[in-house]
């Protein structure tokens, strides 16, 4: 396969075009224009796939809903305060159990904000989002490459465990190009799941529907839902690691912040600071388990995060007390450098009284 | 060791293209390569800028906060942009639209007439690939044959165009 250069808005296009996605709704938004653009521009021609612009947020997120009852695969994407409406839409879909991916490539807030990036939806992304007792797959992607894989895989995933999945990038990720390398092919015929709802004929009525008036009926939804996280947790979380094994300090960082973060990382490595980073890719499920484990030996823990202090919450909670746990965070519309958060990394490594490879 | 160059200029002055031309040859060097055009709040008329960053290795930020390599193609993208370059850097400037009136004295200055070039050729068009040109012999980020391929690539759809600008980006490149 050879190289594309492309943006990381229309790498998800063509990611999603090559995973049999068959219908996308959107509502334009800056900085995710190009998604919406590619999809009009090569989505819309192929046979049996629509493109639709939707009169507003609300409205795409609820042809979502249909669409995926009918056994297709569908996409919408926004960016933050668009991602705000579609909250309800995303909790009835996680409560009838269907398959969507929605794409959120956000940027500063709260409000309106500005186009530029930001990781400030983290709360939004990983605590479900709307209202009720649900969960949504989040991917975190880091470069071009992986917002093209992981929104491949993304689609398997919804279609599998029948929940939502939420890929979180930024502005930056989108309205950037880079090479990348499509691994699949798309689809002749689209794939349509065996429980879309095509009209009964020899067989009996299905309903999906979000309200039910029996108690008992209720809890065995959400016992479901539950039972179905826990799977999700125990088979989907996914992480990368870099220079962990003789590290003394562990930055903790994701998407564009952990790219920044390497750079930083390389640097400091080169003053013989052991510092190495582990970048969750799944923000949920999130790697508790892992961070916990490297807690154990590990005694200190940095955070950076392009938002003032949201995941550093989950590394609190996966380390358990048994390590320091500290934050740096710039709260959007500035991009750090690498060279300003190496600054961060030494002055943190020295405060804790670490010591430097001879 | 990775390299940042900002392409800045007025809006149609191709400025995008020159970035995403030079990105689309590193790519094909199999380099790490980062193509950033700047977005906003722009106007017609305005000022566009792109970064672009190579390197052997991974790259970590996009974003360039003290490029190498600065190629101005109008006053204005050198009032802006001039004190961001890293010591020891490189102004490329396009002394048709720019008298090179440069305070620092630690910056390497390249002058290139870039719309006079363009205009002998017959299309002020491609003053962008003059200038283009120009910058690859300088800076060695990548060769010459490999934009050329890159350049037959991004004008497949338009290959009457490729003669002219593969002019444009030799007679810049033969320059010095």
């Amino acid at each position: 396969m050879t190289k594309v250069l492309m943006y990381g808005n229309s790498a998800i296009g063509e990611a999603a075009i090559r995973a049999g996605c068959q219908c996308y709704f959107g509502y334009p938004i800056t900085p995710q224009n190009e998604l919406t653009e590619y999809m009009a521009a090569h989505l819309g021609r192929r046979k049996g796939c629509s493109f639709v612009q939707a009169e507003s947020e609300i409205a795409a997120i609820n042809m979502v809903y249909g669409a995926s009852a009918t056994g297709v695969r569908v996409m919408t994407s926004s960016s933050s305060p668009g991602i705000s409406l579609k909250q309800e839409g995303i909790s009835y879909i996680a409560a009838c159990q269907l398959p969507a991916v929605i794409v959120n490539m956000s940027r500063g807030g709260p409000g309106l904000g500005s186009i530029i990036a930001a990781q400030s939806d983290y709360f939004q992304a990983t605590r479900g989002g709307g209202h009720g007792d649900y969960r949504t797959i989040v991917l975190a992607p880091a470069s071009v490459q992986e917002l093209a894989d992981l929104t491949h895989r993304a689609f398997d995933l919804t279609d599998k465990y029948r929940v939502p999945v939420l890929i979180l990038g930024d502005g930056m990720l989108g309205q950037m190009m880079e090479p990348v390398e499509f691994k699949h092919t798309a689809p002749s015929t689209p794939p349509v799941r065996s429980d879309a709802l095509r009209g009964a004929k020899g067989r009996s009525s299905k309903i999906v529907k979000t309200f039910t008036s029996k108690p008992t009926e209720l809890e065995e939804i959400n016992w479901s839902l539950f039972r179905r996280y826990q799977l999700i947790k125990s088979n989907e979380t996914i992480f990368e690691t870099f220079m962990a094994k003789d590290a003394q300090m562990m930055v903790v960082a994701f998407g564009i912040s952990a790219r920044i973060a390497k750079g930083a990382i390389k640097s400091v490595r080169a003053n013989g600071l052991k510092v190495g980073m582990i970048r969750p890719i799944s923000l949920w499920p999130f790697p508790y388990e892992k961070i916990k484990q490297m807690a154990e030996k590990i005694k200190n823990f940095l955070v950076f995060e392009m938002n003032m202090g949201q995941m550093v919450e989950d590394v609190q909670l996966a380390v358990e007390g048994s390590a320091d746990v500290s934050f740096y965070g710039r709260p959007g519309g500035v991009i750090p450098t690498p060279s300003e958060f190496a600054r961060v990394i030494s002055r943190n490594y020295f405060q804790k009284g670490l010591k430097i490879a001879k | 060791m990775i390299s940042k160059t900002i392409f800045a200029g007025f809006g149609g002055q191709g400025v995008l293209s020159m970035g995403l031309n030079l990105a689309q040859a590193a790519m094909l060097e199999d380099k790490s390569v980062t193509y950033l055009p700047a977005y906003g709040a722009e106007m017609r008329g305005g000022t566009a800028n792109c970064t672009v960053a190579i390197s052997n290795e991974e790259i970590a930020s996009p974003v360039a906060s003290s490029p190498e390599f600065l190629v101005a193609m109008n006053s204005p993208s050198l009032v802006r942009f001039q004190n961001q370059v890293k010591s020891g850097g490189v102004f490329f400037i396009n002394s048709s639209l720019i008298e090179a009136n440069v305070s620092r004295e630690d910056i390497d200055i390249v002058e290139v007439p870039a719309n006079e070039m363009a205009e002998e050729l017959g299309n002020l068009k491609c003053a962008n690939m003059v200038m283009l040109g120009a910058f690859t012999k300088k800076s060695k980020v990548v060769s010459l044959p490999t934009l050329i391929k890159g350049l037959e690539e991004s004008f497949k759809k338009k290959p009457k165009l490729i003669g002219l600008n593969t002019t444009a980006l030799t007679n810049g490149y033969e320059l010095f």
